[in-house]
């Protein structure tokens, strides 16, 4: 039978709060463990917490910066579930108010625009980490709880399940990353662990309405384990439902190495966290005229940026999408025009070399060796014609691996272009004499032959006459 | 040694200290004697700090010569064990915190500690601050030094056992249900419970968060006043602390009720009400009207849903509160073969009977299904109670009751009921539930010679004038706090 997939996702993101929501102490990652700690996060009996403003300020900013409504009046609630990692057995989270609900973005997934909406957002603590000494929690004889992380603010933001495939869920969390960056609220660095999410996958044949039985996959952290997880559940349920079976609703685990989901736990044993609204905490208040000032307070959001590319800049709707799929490398481009290069050479360049040797080098792009000012730079002597956009390719190398402006670097290899009609004229000349065959050719009707000439006359320069006086001059010579 | 000065209340001692009458050495010299001659029968306190004690009352001693005196420098005081102290063991009358010292102070033990007291230990109570007589303590069973074949009351037991039998000249405890002015009540002394938010918590181990309040227990209402003005204000620890100026309480202290309007809630003179104990108070009434106050008899609708209110709310948030103890990080572990059957056993083992029922309520109040029908509707009649003081206190400005239906009971008397045990709390009960300041003082004997205690209750942040009253009752009636014949 031919399935529809339907995929929603509660994606947390850690946010870049100087301190943890309810304590004063440093939200750093890597610290040695337990350093990050006080008697507040470790739940120690007497302690009450304490609401850091900038968790709920950058909370309605995510809020706001995704359609949704901001609840003026929004409280905390405690989420009860026994854990090591959780010092006080509760997650300090939020329940039936929210800070912000019903909001949308919008994806593009090969053109395709949809729109996915949001159901909320809410604020809560992370946990600690548990530190087992063996290489998994079944072969430890014993492990360690490192609280650095408890309490580091955390928010939850759920998707209706409006996704239908991999790509689109992909797309989703890819827009989600990329608005929590542009508004700068979150480091999203997925590999240590900012931005994880929990995917929800159910089946129902094409054409039905009623929801198929979900399993959820938690704590994803990679695109690319997303979109495997996703796959790979989508086939195992169209199996199982082809087979005649019925899918259990469970909690799975990926495996990404192995590229396989496995049962974690049934509904049966699934938690009543027994909610409760938190007693040491008085609601948040939340009036127009902060909600005005936030907005206020946004940057260009990603779907304005690439509006702008497209329509003050001419970038094709492609380009614009890629380029300001990040802040960083939508910052990067801005700086890099600014500097006074073409658009569309600035975007060819960012997409073409400067992606490849980022990639190649395994570096982000506000940590490229080659910065937007010489990248700038480095286009104008294109555009000036200096050099031309295949010495570029070699400038650029070498800028990768020496800090020097691009013009020192052109001028030390000496690689200028040479725009003199007497010397080009030279080799122009010595090439028609050295190569009668084409000459013949060429004076004979086949006017291709000059290609072959063309290229002589380049690989004598090095490469650095310039072509179109090269084209001219030999034209010029031929002819005469 | 006779006793000279454990007699005495904290503001006429801390004259004498003031005027080197005395020194703070020789007051806590005759504190501890006493505590050497009682605390066998008694059994006030779970941790007693005399090293430190001594260490305290020598550098009051040292302060005082300086010439810097504050009202407790020097003062010995008793901490209820649920109060956090850096460095002394903090067990809350569990054995689930048997070992347990706080690497931090609570904000009041840093306000206490800004005057240089005494700090003589810390005061035995109910498991958790759950229970009114003290006998649920995991540790020992504290008597009444009115007649030590009784319960001081509780939960904060061991601190008015403490300040009656002159083993503590004053104390802090908690009140979440009454825990302060039922034991005032019972061992004739006075309890003050403020407002909630008035008193920081951060540091008072949480058993209801919503109704927990750190109160004074002292021989006088001078001395609670005094006590009131240092430990209240707001802290930034303490996100329900209220954010509003104090008062210096002591201000308020005027022996002058003319023109003060006193309402007598008919629900708190009802059935459960002992005879005499009903009579003693009433005659507190009587005698504020001889001295001018207006005395009508209101109506508190709702009182009569209090108490199960109560035991669905702090059951409910005291099953979260304590779901922190799973011998993970800190006090007692039992070992089990992995982490879900060591928590487990460990507060298997380690809670005892009264918490575990409370837990049981608590968690069961909060359950898909059960939350509506219970905790909900918990949460619809307090504020229903609530209600009832805001409609009272549009016409009487202060409302007097019973703090207990009877005087102190048979230590075992109660225990193998626990509904009867609750029902003690009718009359302290909505107070919490409401957030609204009382004072429990002494207003006479019961048919047995025990002491009774008279309620004034006020409106929120109001503690002047439930003090103001009584201040004035205290000073017409001539009842006071004495040494017990048995603690002589």
């Amino acid at each position: 039978m031919k399935y529809e997939a339907v995929i929603g996702l509660e994606i947390h993101s850690e946010l870049k709060t100087d301190t943890k929501i309810f304590c004063g102490c440093k939200t750093t990652f890597g610290a040695e463990q337990n350093t990050h700690v006080c008697p507040v996060c470790l739940g120690l009996p007497g302690v009450l917490p304490a609401v850091n403003k900038k968790v709920v300020e950058f909370a309605i900013k995510a809020g706001l910066a995704t359609g949704c409504t901001i609840n003026k009046y929004s409280k905390f609630d405690r989420k009860n579930y026994y854990y090591p990692d959780l010092p006080k057995n509760w997650q300090t989270s939020q329940y039936d108010l929210p800070i912000a609900e019903h909001g949308a973005v919008e994806i593009d997934v090969d053109g395709q625009k949809k729109t996915i909406r949001l159901t909320r957002i809410h604020m809560e603590e992370d946990a600690g980490k548990l530190v087992h000494s063996g290489a998994t929690i079944k072969d430890s004889a014993a492990s360690n709880v490192d609280y650095n992380r408890t309490g580091v603010p955390l928010i939850e933001i759920v998707s209706e399940p409006d996704m239908r495939s991999a790509a689109e869920a992909r797309a989703y969390m890819e827009k989600i990353k990329a608005i929590l960056e542009y508004i700068d609220v979150s480091n999203c660095h997925m590999e240590e662990g900012n931005l994880r999410a929990d995917i929800n996958v159910s089946l129902r044949p094409v054409g039905q309405k009623e929801l198929g039985t979900r399993t959820e996959m938690k704590n994803i952290n990679s695109f690319k384990a997303l979109e495997d997880a996703i796959n790979y559940e989508i086939e195992r349920q169209a199996e199982v439902l082809d087979d005649g079976g019925v899918i259990v609703q469970e909690t799975r685990t990926f495996d990404p190495e192995r590229g396989v989901t496995l049962s974690m736990r049934s509904k049966e044993d699934a938690h009543d966290y027994r909610y409760m609204p938190e007693p040491d905490l008085p609601p948040i208040i939340t009036t127009d005229e902060e909600i005005e000032n936030y907005r206020k307070s946004l940057p260009e959001l990603p779907d304005a940026a690439a509006a702008r590319l497209q329509n003050e800049l001419g970038l094709s709707a492609y380009d614009a999408g890629v380029i300001t799929s990040s802040r960083q490398s939508a910052e990067y481009f801005d700086a890099t025009v600014k500097e006074g290069a073409d658009a569309k050479l600035a975007a060819n360049w960012i997409m073409g070399d400067l992606a490849k040797n980022l990639n190649a080098d395994g570096i982000t792009i506000e940590n490229s060796p080659v910065d937007a000012k010489r990248l700038g730079e480095m286009i104008k002597l294109i555009e000036k014609g200096t050099i031309s956009s295949k010495i570029g390719k070699k400038v650029f190398a070498e800028m990768w691996k020496n800090p020097d402006p691009p013009e020192k670097i052109v001028k030390d290899l000496g690689l200028v272009q040479i725009t003199d009609t007497a010397a080009i004229e030279a080799i122009v000349k010595e090439v028609i004499a050295k190569n009668e065959k084409a000459v013949a050719d060429y004076k004979s009707g086949n006017k291709k032959a000059i290609g072959a000439l063309v290229g002589q006359v380049m690989k004598a320069s090095k490469g650095k006459a310039n072509p179109q006086m090269v084209n001219e001059l030999l034209a010029k010579n031929l002819e005469g | 040694m006779t006793a000279k000065l454990i007699n005495k209340t904290a503001h006429e001692l801390h004259a004498m200290l003031k005027s080197k009458e005395i020194s703070a050495t020789e007051l806590t010299d005759e504190v501890f004697a006493q505590i050497d001659k009682t605390e066998e029968t008694i059994g006030a306190y779970i941790t007693v700090n005399r090293e430190n004690a001594l260490k305290e009352a020598k550098a009051a001693d040292e302060k005082i010569a300086s010439g810097d005196i504050a009202f407790l420098t020097g003062i010995p005081i008793g901490i209820k064990d649920n109060i956090c102290t850096k460095g002394l063991k903090t067990t809350c009358g569990s054995k689930i915190l048997e070992n347990f010292v706080p690497p931090y102070d609570a904000t009041v033990i840093a306000k206490l500690n800004s005057q240089n007291p005494v700090v003589l230990g810390k005061t035995n109570m109910d498991e958790f601050a759950m229970g009114g007589s003290t006998e649920h303590s995991a540790y020992k069973v504290t008597r009444n030094p009115q007649d030590t074949s009784r319960v001081p009351g509780g939960s904060s037991g061991g601190s008015a056992a403490a300040v009656a039998a002159g083993e503590a000249i004053c104390a802090l405890g908690s009140d979440t249900g009454g825990s302060i002015r039922q034991p005032a009540s019972f061992c004739g002394v006075v309890g003050l419970k403020p407002t909630y938010g008035r008193v920081s918590r951060y540091g008072l181990v949480a058993y209801a968060s919503s109704l927990d309040q750190i109160g004074p227990l002292t021989r006088d209402v001078t001395d609670a006043a005094n006590l009131l003005n240092i430990i209240s204000g707001v802290d930034e620890m303490d996100s329900t602390s209220a954010r509003v100026k104090v008062p210096d309480f002591t201000a308020a202290l005027k022996n002058d009720v003319t023109g003060l309007k006193i309402g007598l809630p008919k629900e708190y003179f009802g059935a459960g009400l002992d005879e005499k104990t009903g009579a003693a108070v009433k005659s507190a009434a009587d005698l504020l009207a001889q001295k001018g106050a207006t005395i009508t008899e209101i109506s508190l609708p709702h009182t009569e849903y209090a108490v199960a209110s109560y035991y669905l709310i702090a059951p409910a948030e005291a099953a979260t509160n304590l779901e922190r103890y799973d011998g993970v990080s800190y006090g007692a572990r039992v070992a089990g073969k992995d982490v879900p059957e060591m928590m487990t056993n460990t507060r298997t083992e380690k809670f005892g009977a009264e918490v575990k029922r409370r837990i049981l309520i608590g968690n069961y109040a909060l359950s898909a299904g059960y939350y509506d029908a219970y905790y909900l509707k918990a949460l619809k009649v307090r504020t229903l109670v609530k209600q009832d003081y805001d409609e009272a206190f549009k016409s009487v400005d202060v409302i007097l009751a019973p703090t207990a239906p009877t005087a102190a009971f048979k230590i075992g008397e109660m225990v193998g009921d626990p509904l009867k045990m609750y029902l003690q709390d009718v009359c302290t009960v909505p107070l919490n539930l409401a957030g609204l300041p009382g004072i429990s003082v002494p207003c006479g004997r019961d048919g047995n010679n025990l002491p009774v205690g008279v309620q004034f209750i006020g409106r929120p942040l109001d503690e002047e004038t439930i003090l103001r009253t009584a201040f004035a009752y205290e000073q017409e009636s001539g009842i006071k706090w004495e040494l017990p014949g048995g603690a002589k």
